[in-house]
Order: structure tokens, then C-alpha cells, then sequence
């Protein structure tokens, strides 16, 4: 067997399977698919272990191990392994009319808590000092977090998007009075907005304790296999985070699958502008790869029932997938999903001996695809199986046109298990592109995820200029992504965004700027 | 009809559908409602039949930017001290406060006061729906000036402006407005009960509640919301002429900023496979429709965009290509369409060069 060296590995860590791959350069040299496991370390071991044992790998060769994981969007959506946080708002005297925690569920309370400090402070949408920070206050304020025995801080300023010192002195100060708590700042996380901002962080210091264990269980999972290359974790843009960073900013994993898939699309097929299709057991994923990563979603999202406006990407989900039922209504009209067998579609599809028509049963009868028994399914009528085929399509083709942004056909790939219920062209697509690994596009992402920088704040175009406001926020990026871990050569802008703002005067624009870029250490082995 | 907790979302929805694409996030204002709410405390409306003749009121909203007013929170204590400055200028304590507009946020800001202070809430506005300007009032168009004009921040600052056109009360008080942070929280337009009755647009927060209420149940119940919704808006209580000018899907859409307002046209392509096109030329709200280039409605009737399944109101913001959505048209009652209204908020108010028509002989 030939020497496999400089490599790294990608893992995705689902509900269901724990996916692992082994890249060399660009190539994936070995993919194993193995069951999630309950502690999900000795899942992530065994997967890690099958695809280095298949290649012949040695462990001092493995340059980075990236791991994709939707843990923390599961704890915090089943409100699992959440602690108490304390809330400090920097804006008095300014919006005490919503205070933290208004639109949440009252489930939360029993583990977040409802633990809010309204200090003074804050700035104007123009940068200017609404009041100034009152260090006092912010030193009696942990003061009460520490009789609170509380250790998640969450600090949320007024618009410090535009200017973060004071969250930034306030983070100083509470750092210094309650030792080893572990603090949020809204800045490092989301956009303007302030209650949604303000809500990712409550939601990102609520899971800071449980990070750590992942995280720690990750590395203790690698030390086994006497692994010691760095970790990095994907995030939600499609970028990576360091080990270290992930363990202050859990909640940049939220949407990390879907983006995962969307962004092995495109690896596997060498597209950067394409729409991709992941079709699973129940639902079907449609996102929008631009430049390469998936175009992201400018409204905000709900996450457990709290609202949110960190970085995700823009993804539309219909209920279609390999296991979804079809039916004939009384007017002969056929409908399909959105229930679904899901994992039980070996047991439960026609196909498989059992009961429930579903999808899957439709695309074997049309003899696009081999799966189970074909002669349990010969009973069905050709046209019956020839509309229900075209309905799938339509729902399909359907789902594709939401989600372009132009009248142009575009290219679209598939992946994701369900694929097979594509069995023609679809309307609106350029081609359609089935690219082998289709199963484990999550875990291909994931490894070869590059860092990413981005800054997203408002500029006066009257006062800075057009030109030069957009080079500040370029290198603003930049920097941050140099910050990441990025090798400076191979920074790319990814995207430009200017937003100008209705009924203020002076040419106020938002700009939010995002750079690319590879990884140091990947460029230096 | 009570604003409380079990029909907020109702009266929410049913703001942001008479916002017609603009008015502001109403979410910040049913959060700043939720708020005041789960402290019991309570808002009381009047319906304006109700409210005596020599009895007085006066506006209350909020003036922004809708970016800063998702960050920097509208304050209802500020917009309290605008409404006792006002008072101190008037020289009376007034018996209620009442919405400018009915659609987007400043539908919700005069409940907040409301609850805050104990005052009653009339159940009328003077827009009808939402529109950009101070001017664009009903009040206006009745020769009604709106000093004094008084606008109050989160810290204790407070303008006094007094105009003698309401127009430049609208340009001064924008000013201020970016001065004092980019969000202002206003009282303005001093109004007795004799001419609430004669010209504010009548009933228009419980339209609110009703439109909402209407798309709830027919989501629950199953039934085409869009048609449901039309029913009601047709029935005899609300009295107006409704219809769905365009079922369609978004194919084209330009947006850009010009003096400070988000301005643009959306292209919609009929889903019944005729090759029909409708336009929506919008100025921060939908202002016109056009149906292969003939007008089908334009302002001040309302021209609303709504999800086609679940007649979620659409924003103009949250427009995006390939979005499935009906457009309905829907009358103003006769008061916002007389030749001085059409002159101040109609296409003539919008520099439009066009003859408004009323949305009932105009075919679609």
C-alpha cells in the first residue's frame, strides 16, 4: 500500500450515523459510514479508527481532524445540558421597554433562568456614546452573579456592532470579579438586532458547560487513537473554528449540517455557483451555493422557539424524502409526505415486505432503481406510478425555482440518501449532478472547511466615501481571519453586502463583508 | 374589543397586513406589548362613538429608522414624557391617546402608552394603513395642525417644534430624530372627540385585531385563508371591496434608497400559465399595481402581498425571488379619497404621475 501522509479527516457526528472520511489533498481517499453512539466518543473513535485502519494511516500523519456535529443545536432545542446565565444589558437608560427574555418559552426558565442586569451605557447607530459605561455598576453587578453562585455570563451592548469597547471593558471587569466564569459577548456572534443578538448570546453562554465536554470529549477520542493534530469544529457559514474558539462560541455550530452537505457538494463536484438538493428519508434540504459556500438567510430564525439572527444558511425544507407516504385521494389526486417511515422504510416500504406505500416503492416500480423486491410492487398501475412520479418532481422543481434568485437555469446537484427519486431532468436546472460520496457530503464539508473572517456594521458613505468605507470593512475581514487561523495568501472576499439605511441621512449604509481563507498549518505541511 | 395577550398575535399579523409592505418590524412593538402585558398591566380601547365630543386625544408613535429601531428599542417611558410635554404646551391633561397610523409598529407604540399611563386608546388612526410621513394624515387633509409637535429620547431630552405647514413638522422633527440616535418617540396632533368622529379613520385597531383573527381561524379551520380573509374584509361590518389582483410568483425585483426611503418595484408571473405580469412599484409601502402595465390599484387603497397558502402579510424587506404570494387589493374608506387626500397621499402625494382610480372600477 502506498505511504498516506498529510492528511486529515473529516467527521460528522448525526443523529443516526457518525459519518468519517480521509482526505488526501483534495481526494477522499477512504468513507465509512458507523452508528452514532450514545456518549458519542466511542462513535467518533470507531469511525476515526475504521477509515485509518482502511487507508493504512498512521497517526502522526494526520495533519487536522475536523468534526461537524449538531450536539449543541440538540441540547439547546431539547433544553438539555444548559446552565444558568446572567444577563447583563449595556443601554440604560435605553430599551427597557423589551427586557431580556420577553419572547422566550417558559420552559427555558427552569434552566437558563431569568437572571437580568440592566447597566448604563451604549452607543448611537453613528458610534456616538449614548451614556457612558459606569464601571461601578458593572463591579456591583458581579458582585450579585457571584451570591448567585452563577458561572455563564452572557453581555449584550447597544449597537456594538458598531462600536464593542464597552461590552468589551464590561467583559474585563466581570472577568476579573467572578474568576473562571465563562463569558458571552454579543459582538463576537450576531448582527444588528439587538434582542435577537442578544438571545444568541443567552442561548451561547447557556450551553458554555456543556462545550466543554463535548469538546473535551472529542480530544479524549483522538488521544485514543494518539491522535494530537489540531481540532477544528465547523460552524454555520461553512468555515472552521479552533478548538478553542468553538469553545466559547458554541451556538457558530447551529446549522453547520446542512451547510456541511452543501458545502461537499460543492467540493465534490467542483462547483461554486450551483443549487443542492439533499434528499433524506423525510425531508428534502434545497440551499444555494454562491462562491462556493451556501447563501445565507437574511431574516431571522427561530431555534427552540427563540428568535436569532446569527449567520445560517439560507435553506428551504419540504417534506419529501425516500420514506414519505403516497396517497390517492378520492378525486385521484396523489399526494406525497410530508409523513414519513423514516428509519423504518426497510421494514415498512412495499419493497421491503411491509405495508406503507412510500416514494421509495414508486421509484422501483418505475424501474429506475433497484432496491428490495421489485415483484411487490408490480401491482401498481403504470399510470398511477407515472403521476406519482411527476408529482415528486413537481415538488422538487418546485422547491428549486423558490430558491433561485434569477430566471436562469442553474446547475443542481444531489446528494443525500433519497437521491434515487430523481430519475430525470428537472425543469430550471442547467444539469443535474449526481457526484459519487453523495452519502457523506456532510463529512466532506466539514474537512475541507476553510477559516473565515467577517465584519457587519454601518459606515457614513457622506462622511468615509464609498470606496474607502468598503476597503476599512475588507480589512476588517481580514484581519479577523487572519485572527482565525488563516494564512494570509490565501485570503478571499466571499461577499460584499451594502444595505443602506431608510430615513437616515449621510449616506448610512450597512456593510457586511466576509473573507475566506485556507488554513495556515494545512499550507505549511 | 381589549388589546391582552390571548389576541395580540391576532392584532399583530393584522397590523403588518395594514402596514401594505412598510410601517416598521411590528415584532418589537408585540414584544414591547408582551412586555407591559405580563406586568398587568392593561390597555383599554374607546371606540371613538364612545368618546364625548369636547373630550381630547392626542397621537402617539414612534419616528425611525426601522434598523435603529430594532436595536435601539422604541422607549415607552420617553414616549410618556412626550406625551406630558405636550400636555404642558397644550395646557390640559388629555382623556386618551390614540395610533397615527394602523399599520406596522406605531399600531402597537399608543397600546404600550397606553397600558403605561392608564389612558384610554381610540380605536381609530389617521392613515388608515401606514404611510411614511407625518403629514400623510387624514388629520392634515382636514386642515388640523399637528403642534405642537413634541418628540422625546431615552435621556430626558425633549423638542418642542411648532410649524405652521404640517409638512415642515415632518422634516424638522425627522432631524431631530437622527440627532437624538436615529428613533424619536412622539406625541403630535391634538385632537377633540368632534373631530376624531369627523376625520380619523374609524376603527381601525379592532380591523386590525378582526384581520388577524380572520387568517388565524381559516389556518386552523383549514380553509383558504386569502378567500377567508376577503370574505371578512367584504362583509358587511367591514364594509370594503376586496379582491386578490394577482396570484403569482415573484420573478424580478429591484430595491434601492433614494432620500431616504426604500424604493422599488417587484415583477410577479402569473401562476396560471396565461403569461400574465403584475408590477408593485413600492416607496417603503406598496403604492401601485399594475397588470400587464394597466393599473389593477394604487394609493391610498390598500395593495397588500401575502404568502398565497398562509396570508402571511410579506414586507417589502422580505421580498425574495420565487416567493409564491397573492396580492389583494382592498379599499380605504371614503374619507382618505377625496380630491385634498388624494392630493396629500394619494399618487399625487408620491409624486406618481398617474390619476388615482378606486380599486372597485379598476379590473383585475
Amino acid at each position: 500500500m502506498a505511504k498516506v501522509q498529510n492528511i486529515r479527516i473529516g467527521v460528522d457526528v448525526g443523529g443516526t450515523n457518525t459519518d468519517a472520511i480521509l482526505m488526501q489533498g483534495s481526494s477522499v481517499r477512504v468513507a465509512i459510514k458507523a452508528p452514532t453512539s450514545e456518549d458519542i466518543g466511542s462513535g467518533v473513535v470507531a469511525a476515526v479508527k475504521a477509515v485509518m485502519d482502511e487507508a493504512g494511516a498512521h497517526a502522526k500523519d494526520i495533519r487536522q481532524v475536523m468534526i461537524g456535529t449538531t450536539q449543541f443545536t440538540n441540547a439547546f432545542i431539547e433544553r438539555k445540558h444548559l446552565v444558568p446565565v446572567a444577563v447583563i444589558r449595556i443601554a440604560l437608560p435605553a430599551t427597557s421597554s423589551i427586557l431580556p427574555f420577553t419572547d422566550w418559552p417558559d420552559a427555558f426558565s427552569e434552566t437558563v433562568g431569568k437572571n437580568i442586569f440592566l447597566v448604563h451605557g451604549g452607543n448611537e447607530f453613528d458610534g456616538r456614546v449614548i451614556t457612558e459605561l459606569r464601571e461601578e455598576e458593572i463591579v456591583a453587578v458581579a458582585a450579585k452573579i457571584n451570591d448567585l453562585g452563577i458561572k455563564a455570563i452572557a453581555i449584550t451592548s447597544i449597537f456594538s456592532a458598531i462600536d464593542a469597547s464597552m461590552e468589551e471593558r464590561a467583559g474585563e471587569i466581570v472577568q476579573r470579579e467572578c474568576p473562571g466564569a465563562k463569558i458571552t459577548l454579543s459582538n463576537e456572534l450576531g448582527r444588528l438586532g439587538l434582542i435577537e443578538r442578544e438571545n444568541a448570546t443567552i442561548m451561547n453562554a447557556s450551553l458554555s458547560t456543556f462545550v466543554e465536554e463535548v469538546v473535551g470529549g472529542f480530544r479524549t477520542a483522538l488521544k485514543q487513537l494518539k491522535i494530537d493534530a489540531p481540532l477544528f469544529v465547523s460552524q454555520n457559514d461553512g468555515t472552521l473554528m479552533s478548538e478553542k474558539y468553538v469553545g466559547r462560541y458554541p451556538v457558530l455550530t447551529f446549522a453547520s449540517g446542512p451547510t456541511n452537505s452543501m458545502r461537499g457538494a460543492a467540493n465534490l463536484t467542483a462547483k461554486e455557483q450551483a443549487i443542492v438538493i439533499d434528499i433524506g428519508g423525510t425531508t428534502t434540504d434545497v440551499g444555494v451555493l454562491s462562491n462556493g459556500f451556501p447563501r445565507e438567510s437574511s431574516i431571522p430564525v427561530d431555534i427552540g422557539g427563540v428568535r436569532t439572527n446569527f449567520r445560517m444558511p439560507d435553506i428551504l425544507s419540504i417534506g419529501l424524502g425516500g420514506g414519505s407516504l403516497i396517497r390517492q385521494g378520492e378525486g385521484g389526486e396523489i399526494t406525497v409526505g410530508p409523513d414519513s417511515v423514516g428509519f423504518r422504510l426497510t421494514k415498512d416500504a412495499l419493497v421491503f415486505g411491509g405495508d406503507i406505500l412510500t416514494a421509495t416503492d414508486i421509484v422501483v416500480a418505475a424501474g429506475h432503481c433497484k432496491l428490495g423486491d421489485r415483484e411487490l410492487v408490480a401491482h401498481l398501475e403504470r399510470d398511477f406510478v407515472a403521476r406519482a412520479e411527476d408529482k415528486i418532481h413537481d415538488m422538487i422543481e418546485s422547491a428549486v425555482d423558490r430558491m433561485k434568485t434569477s430566471k436562469d437555469a442553474a446547475p443542481v446537484i444531489l446528494v443525500g440518501g433519497g437521491s434515487i427519486l430523481v430519475s430525470r431532468d428537472l425543469n430550471g436546472a442547467s444539469e443535474v449532478i449526481i457526484p459519487e460520496n453523495f452519502g457523506v457530503a456532510n463529512a466532506i464539508g466539514a474537512a475541507i472547511a476553510q477559516v473565515g473572517g467577517e465584519v457587519d456594521r454601518i459606515f457614513s458613505y457622506a462622511e468615509t466615501g464609498r470606496d474607502e468605507a468598503i476597503k476599512l470593512a475588507k480589512k476588517e475581514a481580514e484581519d479577523a481571519c487572519i485572527d482565525a487561523g488563516a494564512n494570509t495568501e490565501t485570503l478571499k472576499v466571499v461577499d460584499v453586502e451594502e444595505i443602506p439605511l431608510s430615513y437616515l441621512p449621510g449616506g448610512a449604509v450597512r456593510l457586511r463583508v466576509k473573507v475566506v481563507g485556507e488554513l495556515q498549518e494545512a499550507l505549511s505541511v | 374589543m381589549q388589546i391582552d395577550l390571548a389576541n395580540l398575535e391576532d392584532f399583530i399579523r393584522g397590523s403588518a397586513f395594514l402596514g401594505t409592505g412598510g410601517g416598521g418590524d411590528p415584532y418589537v412593538g408585540m414584544l414591547m406589548l408582551k412586555q407591559v402585558l405580563n406586568d398587568g398591566m392593561q390597555v383599554t380601547l374607546i371606540d371613538p362613538a364612545d368618546f364625548d365630543d369636547e373630550k381630547t386625544a392626542i397621537n402617539i408613535l414612534t419616528m425611525g429608522a426601522p434598523t435603529v429601531i430594532n436595536e435601539k428599542i422604541p422607549s415607552g417611558p420617553a414616549n410618556v414624557r412626550a406625551l406630558r410635554a405636550a400636555e404642558k404646551e397644550l395646557g390640559y391633561a388629555v382623556d386618551a391617546i390614540m395610533p397615527v397610523e394602523a399599520g406596522g409598529i406605531n399600531a402597537s407604540i399608543p397600546l404600550v402608552v397606553g397600558a403605561l399611563t392608564g389612558l384610554p386608546v381610540i380605536d381609530a388612526d389617521g392613515m388608515g394603513r401606514a404611510f411614511p410621513e407625518l403629514q400623510m394624515t387624514t388629520y392634515n387633509v382636514a386642515g388640523l395642525s399637528s403642534n405642537p409637535n413634541v418628540m422625546a429620547d431615552d435621556k430626558d431630552s425633549v423638542a418642542l417644534i411648532t410649524t405652521v405647514k404640517n409638512i415642515d413638522a415632518e422634516r424638522f422633527c425627522r432631524d431631530i430624530c437622527v440627532r437624538m440616535g436615529g428613533i424619536g418617540q412622539m406625541a403630535c396632533y391634538p385632537l377633540t372627540g368632534k373631530q376624531i368622529k369627523d376625520h380619523a379613520v374609524l376603527n381601525t385597531i379592532t380591523l386590525a385585531v378582526e384581520i388577524g383573527q380572520s387568517i388565524r381561524i381559516a389556518r386552523e379551520d383549514h380553509d383558504d385563508v386569502v378567500s377567508a380573509l376577503l370574505r371578512f374584509l367584504e362583509s358587511e361590518h367591514v364594509g370594503r371591496v376586496a379582491k386578490v389582483l394577482f396570484d403569482g410568483k415573484v420573478t424580478d425585483l429591484l430595491r434601492e434608497t433614494k432620500g431616504g426611503f426604500s424604493i422599488g418595484r417587484v415583477i410577479l408571473d402569473s401562476l396560471a400559465g396565461d403569461g400574465a405580469q403584475l408590477e408593485v412599484v413600492f416607496q417603503n409601502e406598496y403604492l401601485t399595481a399594475l397588470k400587464d402595465s394597466t393599473p389593477v390599484a394604487m394609493v391610498p387603497d390598500l395593495i397588500c402581498i401575502v404568502d398565497r397558502e398562509t396570508s402571511e402579510p410579506i414586507t417589502t424587506e422580505n421580498l425574495k425571488y420565487g416567493q409564491r404570494v397573492k396580492v389583494v387589493g382592498v379599499s380605504v374608506p371614503e374619507i382618505m379619497r377625496s380630491p385634498q387626500a388624494l392630493a396629500t397621499f394619494g399618487p399625487a402625494g408620491f409624486g406618481l404621475d398617474v390619476d388615482y382610480r378606486p380599486i372597485e372600477l379598476l379590473g383585475a
